[in-house]
């Protein structure tokens, strides 16, 4: 599966970057993430806490805080590069043609409208839809997401909603107007893993029956292995691995990624012993010179300390940052990483004797 | 070897009080909690799972009377805690010790590490007050720390060193029962891993028992011996971890184990959705309290109880409250979506 084949490009991010300016100087939230989404695909965007995941989705949409500002970069959307719109046309963009839902539905929803009047609102705004029109749309489209008795739900305030049903009603609304992309940040972390499981089969079905593309941002692998075509993996504000999905589990390549399955715990198969990350995150404002994950890697060596590496593509479109898939590598040829082998590109610096 | 009982909890009750009305009468209970009964053994990992509102915190709770609980003794070696006075109760703390969720929250900002682990070696008399500093010392390295970290506050340090301190604060008295409380949930994975890797070298050195209550099924899977699954204030499967992993027999288990996501995308399974929300403990469904989403039930689950059994294919020490295990099992009952 190749990403750079005749699939159709949506949405192409390149080297975006995000910078938030705080009293102790300016963090750079976002430094360089690139993917591309294709048309009807669904693409994972995952990293722990800090990794700027959830600021990559908001720079797509420029719902930034006052403090924030893309500072470099490019968001291409059928072509054209968002960020050099106006704030009235990324306007008619949002809600209509890329929509968002939001990981606490009680506090995205506004709590003094009903659940009708808050979907009606992107249908008169963005479709031009009379009040009696979108207030029918609105019915549908709680039907739609699964909400029982949906003419009597669409009267009620979020308050009167259980977790799982706000979500459904985030979701109908973020419908509303038919979305090339949707964009979905953390969508059921808030959530019972058995409500989980209904808002994930929802969102699929959608999908599949709306022909949407799908940006989900999530800390969860499992969540990731079940919903995703391609997955970008996060950390410290950078995009480090991204290919397919069944590559990025079977075949990780990265040092970050590679200690990440090995320390999640999982309840599908017995494990003996989790393979920790040593260390923590770093922190934004004391980013290491070097690649990021260098202080915590197993494999580091001076060079992963003193320079960063660049996000190199390989023969099947997947992408890594990381200096043993370069030429420029100068460890041992077979690189040992939690327990795995990994074969260096350069052959490394000392020669492998054959047998 | 026999097993020690260390813990035994029996028809443990916790109902909170609804106040409504103009006089502020009680006009209702939540049954956070309702008749249940276990038993923990000197040196095991016992996890008790389940979704939002099930009671699993409610219970670690009233095991520590941090809330009274309602009805129900809680016996630890032989004396029953629920019936202690509060100053005989406070002898026992040494003993059964709590980690909670957010390590943001549970420890004092204002206080030094070196204090917050010393006072509670001050309150429990566990050593001469000249020998203490020297011990949290000691404890921050057995945790993972450095000792000159003694004297910073808590947000000089990152979550899951928090979380670190929150353990060094519960082994500073010596305690023999460790309640963790979603004790790694709110750690990211790497550092997650670091935690719980960490648990299990604190149980072998101090040979120590731990109650884990946690909704991740993988965490619980990795860290216990045996696993208890609430619904709505009730047991509905206790079994050894791999009886309950393996051969689920209570069909909220089963759901709940489907519905986990796998973190491998070839491993694609069966999925049980469960229709509709938990109801409210209010006022729970009768019978089973699994009936309203069950698709087995049947006139009898809406009016019955079912009480925790052993069927002839379980495991001795596997029990699960379901009155069509074997009908399930055969094929003879059909779920019905």
């Amino acid at each position: 599966m190749s990403i750079q084949g005749t699939e159709d490009i949506i949405l192409e991010v390149k080297n975006l970057q995000t910078i938030f300016k705080t009293d102790t100087g300016d963090v750079r939230a976002v430094d360089g993430v690139s993917f591309k989404l294709p048309k009807g695909k669904t693409i994972g965007i995952v990293g722990e806490s800090g990794s700027g995941k959830s600021i990559t989705s908001l720079s797509i949409l420029q719902l930034l805080a006052s403090n924030g500002k893309i500072t470099n970069g490019e968001v291409l959307y059928k072509g054209d590069d968002l960020l050099k719109l106006t704030e009235n046309q990324m306007r008619k963009l949002r809600g209509n043609e890329i929509s968002m839902i939001f990981q606490e539905p009680m506090t995205s929803l506004n709590p003094v409208y009903t659940v009708g009047q808050q979907i009606s609102e992107a249908l008169m705004l963005h479709q031009n839809m009379s009040k009696k029109d979108a207030f029918i749309r609105s019915v549908e489209l709680l039907q739609l997401v699964g909400i029982p008795s949906p003419d009597k739900r669409v009267k009620n305030y979020p308050f009167e909603l259980s977790g799982g049903m706000r979500q459904r009603v985030m979701i109908a609304m973020s419908l509303a107007c038919d979305p090339e992309i949707l964009v979905a940040d953390e969508p059921t972390t808030a959530l019972d893993v058995t409500i989980q499981a209904q808002i994930l089969e929802l969102i699929k079905e959608l999908q599949d029956r709306l022909g949407m593309s799908v940006i989900f941002i999530t800390h969860d692998l499992g969540v990731v292995a079940e919903t995703c075509d391609y997955v970008a993996v996060m950390y410290a504000g950078q995009v480090v691995e991204y290919s397919d999905i069944r590559t990025l589990f079977h075949q990780p390549k990265l040092p970050y990624t590679i200690g990440l399955l090995k320390s999640l715990p999982r309840h599908d198969i017995e494990q003996d012993k989790l393979e920790p990350i040593k260390g923590n995150v770093p922190s934004p404002h004391e980013m290491p010179v070097g690649c990021r994950f260098s202080p915590r890697c197993p494999a580091a060596t001076d060079l992963c300390r003193t320079k960063m590496p660049q996000l190199e593509t390989d023969e099947n479109g997947n992408q890594v940052r990381c200096w043993i898939y370069t030429d420029e590598w100068t460890g041992e040829a077979e690189v040992d990483i939690y327990g795995e082998t990994r074969i260096a590109k350069s052959g490394g610096a000392k020669t492998v004797l054959p047998d | 070897m026999e097993k020690q009982e260390l813990l035994k909890v029996e028809g443990l009750k916790q109902y909170f009080p609804i106040k409504g009305g103009f006089l502020g009468r009680t006009v209702n209970h939540v049954k956070a909690v309702d008749d249940i009964s276990f038993t923990i053994y000197e040196g095991e990992t016992v996890s008790i799972v389940g979704e939002s509102g099930c009671g699993k915190s409610t219970t670690g709770r009233a095991i520590l009377r941090l809330e009274e609980p309602t009805e129900g003794k809680v016996e630890f070696r032989g004396v029953d805690l629920a019936g202690l006075s509060k100053r005989d109760m406070r002898k026992y703390r040494k003993d059964l010790q709590i980690i909670f969720q957010d390590p943001y929250a549970s420890i004092n900002p204002r206080q030094t590490v070196a204090s917050v682990l010393t006072e509670a070696m001050d309150i429990q008399k566990v050593l001469p007050a000249n020998e203490r500093r020297g011990r949290a010392e000691e404890l921050l390295e057995t945790v993972g720390l450095l000792p000159y970290q003694a004297d910073r506050f808590p947000h000089e340090f990152s979550g899951g060193q928090r979380q670190r301190i929150g353990i060094a604060r519960a082994l500073s008295v010596n305690p023999q029962l460790i309640i963790c409380d979603e004790a790694v949930s709110a750690l990211d994975v790497s550092i997650q891993a670091q935690v719980l890797n960490l648990l299990e070298e604190l149980q072998d050195e101090f040979k120590l028992t731990y109650l884990f209550i946690s909704h991740d099924l993988g965490v619980v899977r990795h860290i216990s011996d045996r696993i208890i699954v609430m619904y709505l204030g009730k047991i509905v499967e206790i079994a050894d971890k791999y009886s309950l992993f393996e051969n689920p027999k209570h069909p909220y288990t089963k759901a709940l184990l489907s519905a986990i996501p796998i973190p491998d995308p070839d491993k694609k399974k069966e999925r049980i959705v469960l229709r509709g929300d938990v109801p409210s403990p209010i006022d729970p469904p009768s019978g089973c309290r699994f009936h309203t989403r069950c698709p087995y039930a049947t006139e009898k689950c809406q009016v019955d109880v079912p009480e925790l059994r052993t069927a002839s294919s379980m495991k001795e020490g596997h029990e699960a409250a379901c009155h069509y295990i074997e009908e399930i099992e055969s094929g003879e009952k059909q779920p019905n979506y």
